[in-house]
Formats: C-alpha cells, structure tokens, sequence
C-alpha cells in the first residue's frame, strides 16, 4: 500500500535539489525539513524541490514546505518546486504557496529560474 | 446500462491508515473510468477528511467510518467519526493556525477543508456532539 520513501539529495556549485519519493505527510515532511534545514546550514540557500516522484502530498505535508520556504526566505534565498501534478500546482497555488516559490514543469527550468 | 457499487470500510486512526481509504476511492474512480486528475483529487479529498478525523474528533472507538457509492455519473463518499463534533472555528481553520509564520497568507493548518471544497463538486458537513460526517461528490467529467 505504501509507497516507497526517500529523499535524494543533489548537491551543485551554487544550489541543491531536494527529491522526494512517496507520501508526503509527516514522516516524509519532517525527514525533507531535516534535509532543507542541513543544507542551508551548509550554505545553500537556492533550493529546488523535485517532487516527481511524489503522487500525494496531504495538508501536513504542504505546511512543512511552508515552514522550508519561511526559513529560506529568512536568509534571502530561494526555493522552486517541480515535477508537481496538475493536483498538486492547484493545490499549492490555493495555500498561496506560488507567491513565495516558483513551480517549474522540470528540474531544469526550476534551476535555471533560482 | 447504469450500474452502481456501493463499499463499506472503516479504518483504525492509525498513521496512514488514510491511505488504504484513498486507495479504495481511486479503485473505484477508475472503474468508472474517471480521468487521472479527478482520481488524484478524490484521493486527496479523503485522505484529509480522514486526517482530520484522526487529528480532530477525540473519538473513543478511534475509528473512522467511510461510505462509498460510485455510479457511472459520479463517485460519493461520506466519511464519518464519533468524536466529540466540530466548532465553527475549527471549520473555517482559525482554531487550527498554530503559531503566526512568516507570511499572514502562507497559512501552515487548517487548510485540509479549503482543499476538499475546491477539489470536489458538493461538499456537505453535518455535525453534533456525537460525531461529524463530511460527505462529498466528485462528478465525472467527459474527456
């Protein structure tokens, strides 16, 4: 029943992606959180979240990815989805989440974008 | 011919038992033949219902009860717990907001209702001291 979980991180020069796979509720939102918040510790603070291989996102999920988007917004930096279903763009374009980070078709125009 | 199946589940509260009710929504959808837009948002219609049944209903029997009737014309889906009911701040979210964040429009709770009547055709909410039953529709759409 369960989709596999993981996140894999991609660290680059100047940003770093951030790619989910499986449910994004708590369990998976905070191990992203954790993720988000070493890498800008570590100084990236040009994000991109590959959510390509995440069919569904629920309520508690999204607020993590608004308290990553608060944090970096903090330290001037920047944060890009992408890979959302056409659900999902709704979805975060109503919790007004696209007001405060950009939501790309692909991983390249995300970075591209940052 | 018209046809129609009606199916019965109840779920323990248990972390994402709400899954297993999302999945049980999109079996059906699909054999009707709703489009993939429409089964990803019925999916996630139940899976916040339920969550807010979990998070929200301080029901004894830890329960949630959920109904399913799909037609050839639409899916219905009427999910019910036995807490203790919900208050007029909890349905517009403003006694689920947390601590203020960054943003006055990045609301981080009490979003799951705004998400299930944007994404579903009819959306009914009754509510006692007894318990709370959120019933939706979503219509099927010609592709």
């Amino acid at each position: 029943m369960l989709d596999k979980f993981d996140i894999q991180i991609r660290e680059e020069k100047e940003h770093a992606v951030i790619e989910t796979e499986g449910y994004l509720n708590d369990a998976l939102g905070e191990q992203l959180a954790e993720k988000a918040h070493e890498l800008i510790q570590n100084g990236y603070t040009q994000l991109v979240i590959n959510l390509e291989k995440t069919s569904l996102i629920n309520s508690i999920g999204i607020s993590i990815l608004i308290e990553i988007i608060e944090v970096l917004t903090e330290r001037e930096g920047a944060l890009n989805f992408c890979g959302l279903s056409s659900t999902q763009e709704r979805t975060f374009r109503m919790m007004a989440i696209a007001k405060y980070a950009g939501i790309f078709p692909d991983e390249e125009s995300a970075v591209a974008n940052l | 011919m018209s046809s129609e199946h009606k199916v019965l589940l109840t779920i323990p509260m248990y972390p994402d038992m709400e899954l297993a009710a999302a999945k049980t929504g999109s079996v059906l959808a699909e054999l009707k033949d709703f489009n993939e837009e429409a089964i990803e948002e019925i999916q996630l219609a139940i899976i916040e219902t339920c969550i807010n049944a979990s998070e929200h209903s301080q029901s004894d029997d830890k329960e949630v009860h959920i109904q399913f009737l799909v037609t050839d014309d639409e899916l219905q889906v009427k999910i019910t717990d036995r807490g203790v009911g919900i208050t007029a701040d909890t349905l517009d979210g403003s006694r689920l907001l947390g601590r203020p964040g960054v943003f006055p429009d990045l609301r981080k709770r009490g979003r799951g209702l705004q998400i299930i009547k944007a994404l579903m055709d009819e959306v009914v909410i009754e509510s006692s001291p007894d318990g709370t039953t959120v019933s939706f529709t979503k219509k099927k759409t010609a592709e």
